[in-house]
């Protein structure tokens, strides 16, 4: 198998640095651990692997009530109970009530998969610490009915994380890391491109100007971010504004800024 | 040989592994790195480092293992640093030519950067052989040359291995000041969790004990919600010295009162160091009697105390030494702050002031009284840490010495 195996898609833009980590965990077969500025396309890049791959993806969005164990699996006990006191089906057959979750879904999977764990930061602080031997042995038992789930294939994992808690380093460890950077103008145009295929260059170029400059503004709570230029920009193609002949203000500041105090400071500096 | 360099990367505080050590080693067998010191930089970096923080202390173990130029501190005048400043075009090489010049190695191009920089007299643009803009001279900007040493300025192609020279991840250093969020993150480690109060949520083990109990009829068990059980008292310095810090002290607060975050939230004022009173309020009106502080609190609260500890020492040491003339103290500031580190079981005091200019001042004074650390993303991480777990106090220095020697 070579090497570079990951090279971006056609709807998915990837900076050599990115690609280049995606392809060291694959061939190392270790997680990927990707972090980055929300909006800078963590979890489309688990889609994209996949598809650029060929792989089915299974996904396991992490919240902040997960349990590491529900990721391998479920054993439905309410459901077993009501079964044995209502008398639907057989209630001795204990595999019938097991229900694997997305991570013992990819271990049992007959061919290779991408699973991806999205921001696994959300959970208890604990919860990674639990799925280090799964990820690091790639099988896990079932104590219920003493079923060995072994991985034929070890699946593509991409984690990502948006830094609200401290991963433990023993997970760390384990994975490897990149940090998806914030695109730089020239990257960017070409995403938009990719989103905006038909876009004038002028019209580009004018957008980009604006956007640059309202990131660069100082003191911002949140700065707009990759996905929200690309709804700004379907914004304005919709409602048909030209940017050149708007005088002053942003049109459709609301998709970019996303708390009033940005807005109110945005407004200020324009008139100052 | 490589395995210096792990040591040079454990120099540079990086947690790197015999873990990390063998993944690498196996992807360069593997030769994930393509034969190049720029694919062993990207591969090290994604293997060994896992966090953006570390990212900027990389680049300078990268640095100072793989080339020296920084340190040899080269003398390049200011006219050439502008001219190197300036690039001229880029030129593409041949494959052959690039072959050859992939040949030179790292020591022997310094080595010839050296001698050149020592032979050569002006301005030079384009060309093959001095160090200048535009040419395919293996010294210089904007050329092109696989492992070149690019001198300053912007990286045209981007294939010197000296992308590390930029050390573009500077800000996301761990020393450095934070933001609000920052503090939420590092406030979330404390917290003891608990359950208390009314019965909402449904316990699922032990209504499944209790329904086979019941010889399978259902049976509802329900317990309540896990919550957090830490009560934290904050205590702020205000005004005077502590101006400079207003913003970063207003982003604590703000972190920490957060509705719903402890169990109980309480702040307190001061000015200068703690006398009889504290106050409610930054203005000072509603004062509250420090002894009251401590008799109605528990034992078990955890007190944070923020401030830069900095004042002169007979205001600390001296009974009567209070700022303010009025307040006339008859204990002094000392004795008031060994009263509150002695009630509270856990209590830590944050110092927005950075700690290379605590020696020597009235900070090692207090710091000998609350375990003290700077308000920096690992200070307060450290300080979470020692409120909720115990553990080490910070190293002070013994400050007898020089007070001996000032004022008795």
């Amino acid at each position: 198998m070579s090497f570079d195996q990951f090279t971006g898609t056609a709807s998915y833009i990837a900076s050599e640095d990115l690609k280049h980590a995606v392809n060291v965990a694959v061939a190392l077969a270790r997680p990927l651990l990707v972090r980055g500025e929300p909006g800078t396309g963590k979890t489309l890049l688990a889609e994209n692997v996949a598809r650029a791959l060929g792989l089915p993806l299974l996904r396991w969005h992490v919240k902040s009530t997960t349990k590491a164990k529900e990721g391998l699996y479920v054993y439905d006990t309410v459901a077993r109970l009501h079964d044995s006191r209502f008398g639907d089906g057989d209630v001795k057959d204990i595999s019938k009530y097991i229900k694997l979750g997305p991570l013992g879904e990819a271990l049992d999977a007959d061919h290779r998969v991408v699973l991806l764990i999205d921001e696994i930061d959300k959970a208890d602080l604990e919860f990674p610490n639990d799925l280090l031997l799964e990820i690091d042995a790639m099988r896990f038992r079932i104590d219920e009915t003493g079923r060995e789930v072994v991985a034929k294939e070890r699946p593509i994992v991409i984690i990502t994380s948006n830094n609200e808690k401290e991963l433990p380093d023993a997970f760390l460890r384990r994975c490897v890391f990149h940090y998806i950077e914030f695109p730089g103008r020239e990257l960017m145009q070409r995403i938009v491109r990719v989103h905006h295929p038909d876009l004038e260059d002028k019209v580009l170029d004018q957008a980009l100007e604006v956007f640059y400059g309202l990131r660069a503004t100082p003191k911002l709570r949140k700065r707009p971010t990759t996905s929200e230029l690309i709804d700004w920009i379907c914004a304005l193609r919709k409602a048909g504004v030209d940017l050149a002949r708007v005088g002053g203000g942003i049109p459709f500041l609301g998709t970019l800024l996303k708390t009033e105090q940005d807005v109110e400071l945005v407004g200020r500096r324009a008139k100052a | 040989m490589l395995v210096d360099f792990l040591f040079e990367l454990r120099r540079h505080k990086l947690k790197v592994s015999t873990h990390e050590w063998q993944a690498l080693m196996e992807a360069l067998a593997l030769g994930l790195h393509d034969s190049s010191l720029d694919g062993f930089y990207k591969l090290a970096r994604a293997v060994c480092v896992k966090d953006i923080s570390e990212y900027d202390a990389f680049d300078q173990a990268f640095l100072s293992y793989f080339k020296d130029v920084k340190a040899d501190a080269l003398e390049l005048t200011r006219e050439m640093q502008q001219w190197l400043m300036d690039p001229k075009l880029m030129k593409l090489l041949t494959d052959e030519q690039r072959a050859a010049l992939q040949a030179m190695d790292l020591d022997k191009l310094r080595e010839l950067f050296e001698q050149r920089l020592k032979e050569q007299k002006g301005r030079h643009d384009g060309g093959n052989r001095w160090i200048g803009t535009g040419g395919t001279s293996p010294f210089g900007n904007s050329g092109v040359n696989p492992s070149g040493v690019r001198v300053g300025g912007s990286g045209g192609g981007r294939s010197a291995m000296q992308v590390a020279e930029e050390r573009r991840w500077k800000e996301y250093r761990k020393d450095v000041i934070l933001d609000v969020r920052q503090i939420d993150v590092a406030l979330r480690g404390l917290r003891q969790l608990g359950r208390e109060g009314a019965e909402e949520e449904l316990d699922l083990d032990e209504t499944v004990d209790e329904t086979c109990r019941n010889a399978g009829d259902l049976e509802l068990v329900y317990r309540p919600p896990r919550r957090n059980r830490v009560k934290v008292i904050l205590l702020m310095d205000v005004g005077g010295s502590m101006d400079p810090h207003a913003e970063l002290a207003s982003r604590l607060f703000t972190a920490a009162s957060r509705a719903g975050r402890f169990a109980k939230f309480r702040s307190f004022y001061f000015h200068n160091c703690v006398y009889e009173h504290v106050y409610e309020d930054a203005a000072f009106r509603n004062r509250v009697p420090v002894s009251e502080l401590i008799s109605h609190s528990d034992r078990d609260e955890r007190l944070v105390v923020l401030g830069d500890a900095l004042m002169h020492p007979a205001e600390l040491l001296d009974p009567g030494g209070a700022i303010y003339y009025y307040q006339n103290n008859r204990t002094s500031g000392l004795e008031w702050l060994r009263r509150l580190a002695g009630h509270f079981r856990r209590s830590v005091w944050l110092n927005p002031e950075p700690d290379r200019y605590w020696s020597g001042t009235t900070v090692e004074v207090i710091a000998s009284v609350f375990p003290m650390w700077q308000l920096t993303l690992e200070g307060l991480a450290a300080a979470v840490r020692f409120l909720v777990r115990g553990g080490e106090r910070p190293a002070v220095q013994n400050p007898t010495n020089w007070m001996k020697m000032g004022i008795g």
